[in-house]
């Protein structure tokens, strides 16, 4: 609901909201530059009376004095029977600037709030900005949601660029949005006059002196009336002896008689009129340029958030169409129900029931929302492939999954398999696909298949679960799900550096030459793309089909494509890779990694890997021009075998792209992990972490979870934990 | 580009002496009159026009014209809000859109001869967002020799005749 609630009017009114919060950001400057060109008011006390004796003085036709909110004071005359207006500098009662609008602002107003179409533009403009203000609440609400409450709504948001873009530019922009929309749906609202109209002039008193000629600088209530409080004063018209002075003020308006000065009605403002003023200066920030500058700021929010709001939507519609060759449910003998919140795990889904209808099963995929075990009499099998939205939460399509199985009696018949789908880099990872299983035991349902899970998407993950789903079947599957991978390059190996073979561990560092591309594959997306250290390198071997994923050492901006590989035994990737010859070619494409890489700012690094883990942490501080302060620990088994790159960190070091290098050997004596290197140097960890550093482990599974626990006892005298630190986006595990 | 309105069925006087205490003559011969308001070229958005009758004193008569459709600015047409407290009941029924800048608005009204040579005044109050306010910009007495005779404004109307 909330999803639709932010997915559709944003669709709808995005083009509309460009245009419209262009136009509000770039009047939100008007304030300042006013601001700028308006002379000061030197004298702090100066009165009404004063200045309009100052203007009188020059200008004897002056009809009207006005001060705006910014503090700059027009005034109007007419004289030798030509109208006239300027600003005035308060000192002197001088004019010192032109009165007249600019045109730009006129045009920009009136784009802003009518698209140049009078009422049934401003009514459009309404509109969208109703849209603004459900698409920033509902926005807020998913984003709370996706962080795990309220209150984590601050801490860093992970995932794909345009997602985190998103999510990023939103929290900081949507106050300001809403400000915005809800004081111009008033101000919309006030022109069509819904809302009651603020206190007109009072009613014109019955009797007046008829004496003239009193100066407005003698008149005691504009003596007893600071400038600072002055909306506006009128004169007599010249020659009119029933007419009067009349006095607009923050405090309210009334009339002065021309010959006595006496006030003669007075009508004090009412709270409905300061209601409404201020929620014109919260529109327009007039005389609070820093306000308005806010706002503005705010509203550049919007063109990104477009963007990258149609790109996440585009990103997820693929796999929202409807499947082909779906069995109805009451046909089918294998049942799929997808829980998913982006529509990735739709896609894995699809390729599941492809592999089984090849295999001739009727199979329906349908959404885990959509449970209801009577619908599948046929069925001799339930997969329930399930996502985890944000901190383990429940995603969209398997909304309401749980509060149906709780209110069956019991779990249904037929057996079970749960697949989760999640991100091992958040601390829940899979916690609602954990929740769901736990809960079919709970109810006595039988699994066919123990839990399995897939991180980030990992075809290799979901290969091996369709493995034991070959062997639990009895059927051969093959599932080979490539979801949206670019066709394949092929890249030259340039050059490559052998270590560990005396250790038992044949590595390599390989070099690829950067393809060449034309600038018509760049444009249709053919090119290799640009990439980062940390983001990975898709390798498809000789004789087969899925990829094998390898974390890069180098940037685009380097020239070329590093990878590290070691040869495991009976690997069929990293034998072909390690048996390059330079001039030997491989198929290869780009995975993007955004959560692997290191924080924006100059917050400290530091950099934890184990054998090729060290590939993507080198590309780091070759990469690292700026010299912000990065700390490797770095193990491996004898220094005189497999030092990966270890020329080069001694170099690095000497340029201060690394700060400090720590390393630890597992076959010298005494034999010493990195965990333990970080335990020996604990307290200037410690020291690091507390001041902000940032830390990224790349490596085994077991190395990181050694890492993880070292980290935890080094952390626990300072109140932190490995779990504190990933839930501030500032831990990052690169783990295979 | 002209604003034109006729409103050949509504004869003023009864309008006046509707909404008014003006007395006049028992209905006289009424003969359509068309008033021309010429704005000038002032670099602002849509002028709000208010055009309405005193009599030989200066008290307010009766409204012939309200060009600007919100109600919630009339109290910049200052000199017409004073007559009439702003009640919009003055100008139901001949209300039209405001002005543009350069423009020009024509309407043709059927008056009763007796409104000529009669000491009535012919005001025209103006305003303009963000600019000053011109109450009683046009000041003209209602006689048949000032038929066809153009008096200018003096800050947003270039030029005013009426014709018989």
């Amino acid at each position: 609901m909330m999803r639709h609630m932010h997915r559709w009017p944003g669709l709808l009114a995005a083009a509309l909201l460009v245009v419209v919060s262009l136009s509000g950001a770039t009047l939100s400057v008007m304030p300042a530059l006013e601001a700028a060109r308006t002379p000061a008011q030197a004298e702090a006390d100066l009165s009404v009376a004063e200045l309009a004796g100052r203007v009188v003085a020059l200008h004897p036709g002056v009809e009207q004095i006005r001060r705006a909110p910014s503090g700059r004071i027009t005034a109007y005359w007419f004289e030798n029977g030509q109208p006239g207006a300027a600003v005035i500098d308060p000192a002197t009662g001088a004019g010192v600037a032109s009165a007249d609008a600019s045109g730009v602002q006129r045009w920009l107003v009136n784009l802003h709030r009518a698209l140049f179409l009078d009422d049934g533009g401003r009514l459009t403009v309404a509109a969208a900005a109703a849209l603004m203000l459900v698409i920033s609440v509902s926005g807020l609400a998913l984003l709370a949601r996706r962080m795990g409450g309220w209150h984590r709504l601050v801490l860093p948001v992970r995932g794909p660029f345009a997602s985190r873009l998103h999510a990023e530019i939103a929290r900081i922009a949507a106050l300001g949005l809403i400000v915005s929309s809800l004081t111009g749906l008033w101000m919309t609202a006030s022109t069509f006059e819904l809302l009651p109209d603020v206190s007109g002039p009072p009613a014109f008193p019955g009797a007046v002196s008829g004496v003239t000629g009193m100066s407005p600088a003698a008149m005691a209530t504009l003596r007893d009336t600071p400038l600072s409080v002055l909306r506006a004063l009128n004169f007599p018209y010249a020659g009119d002896a029933s007419d009067v002075f009349t006095l607009k003020t923050a405090a309210g308006q009334g009339y002065l008689d021309q010959g006595t000065g006496a006030l003669l009605v007075w009508q004090e403002a009412t709270l409905w009129d300061r209601v409404n003023e201020t929620i014109y200066w919260l529109h327009t920030g007039e005389g609070a340029p820093l306000w308005a500058l806010v706002l503005g700021l705010a509203a550049l929010g919007v063109p990104v958030l477009a963007w990258s709001g149609i790109k996440i939507w585009l990103g997820g519609r693929q796999w929202r169409r409807r499947p082909r060759g779906n069995a109805r449910a009451r046909d089918a003998q294998t049942v799929i129900l997808v829980g998913s919140e982006g529509g990735t795990t739709w896609g894995f889904a699809e390729t599941a029931a492809k592999a089984l209808r090849a295999a001739g099963q009727a199979v329906h995929v349908g959404p885990m929302s959509g449970f209801a075990p009577d619908r599948y009499p046929q069925a001799r099998r339930l997969i329930l492939m399930a996502a985890t939205y944000g901190d383990g939460d429940v995603p969209a399509t398997a909304r309401g999954f749980l509060e149906t199985l709780a209110a069956m009696p019991a779990a249904p018949e037929m057996p079970v398999a749960v697949l989760g789908f999640g991100d091992r880099s958040f601390p829940n990872f899979c916690g609602y696909a954990a929740r769901v299983q736990a809960e079919i035991e709970a109810r006595g349902g039988r699994s066919f298949l123990s839990m399995d899970t897939v991180d980030r998407g990992s075809a290799q993950d979901f290969a091996r679960w369709g493995r034991a789903l070959s062997q639990a079947m009895g059927v051969s599957l093959a599932l080979d799900h490539r979801p949206d991978a670019p066709p394949a390059q092929t890249l030259t190996l340039v050059a490559r550096r052998d270590f560990g073979a005396e250790v038992q561990a044949p590595t390599a560092i390989l070099r690829f030459a950067l393809p060449q591309a034309g600038l018509w594959a760049r444009l249709t997306g053919r090119a290799f793309g640009n990439f980062e250290a940390g983001d990975l390198l898709a390798v498809i071997p000789e004789g087969a089909t899925l990829p094998r994923f390898y974390s890069l050492a180098s940037g685009s901006r380097d020239g070329f494509v590093e990878i590290c590989v070691k040869r495991h035994p009976g690997g069929l990737c990293s034998g072909q890779l390690t048996g390059l010859e330079v001039g030997d070619t491989i198929r290869a494409y780009l995975r993007p990694n955004p959560a692997f890489r290191p924080a924006t700012g100059d917050a400290p690094v530091i950099l934890i890997g184990a054998g090729t883990g060290i590939g993507p942490l080198a590309g780091f501080a070759r990469a690292n021009d700026r010299r912000r302060p990065m700390h490797l620990f770095f193990g491996a088994r004898h220094p005189e075998s497999d030092l990966l790159f270890g020329e080069d960190l001694a170099r690095w070091q000497a340029e201060g792209r690394l700060s400090s290098v720590t390393t630890a050997f597992s076959r010298m004596t005494p034999r010493a992990h990195v965990q333990d290197a970080l335990r020996a140097d604990g307290v200037r960890v410690a020291r690091l972490i507390a001041d902000g550093a940032q830390v990224m482990v790349c490596g085994g599974r077991d190395m990181a979870a050694g890492v993880a626990e070292a980290l935890a006892e080094i952390l626990a005298p300072h109140g932190l934990s490995p779990a504190h630190l990933k839930a501030e986006g500032r831990y990052a595990e690169d783990v295979y | 580009m002209t604003l034109s309105t006729r409103i050949p069925t509504r004869p003023l006087l009864g309008a006046l002496a509707l909404s008014t205490a003006l007395t006049l003559p028992a209905l006289a011969a009424a003969a359509p009159v068309t008033f021309t308001t010429q704005l000038r070229n002032y670099g602002g958005d849509g002028a709000y026009l208010a055009l309405y009758v005193t009599d030989a004193s200066g008290a307010y008569v009766g409204s012939l014209w309200m060009a600007g459709p919100k109600s919630k600015y009339y109290k910049h047409l200052s000199d017409w809000y004073r007559a009439t407290g702003g009640n919009t009941a003055q100008v139901d029924g001949i209300t039209g859109a405001s002005v543009g800048a350069g423009r020009e608005l024509k309407i043709t009204l059927d008056l009763a001869d007796a409104i000529f040579d009669a000491g009535y005044q012919l005001h025209i109050d103006a305003s303009v967002e963000d600019m000053r306010d011109s109450p009683s910009e046009i000041v003209v007495p209602l006689t048949r020799d000032g038929a066809g005779q153009t008096t200018a404004g003096r800050s947003y109307i270039a030029g005013f005749r009426y014709d018989m």
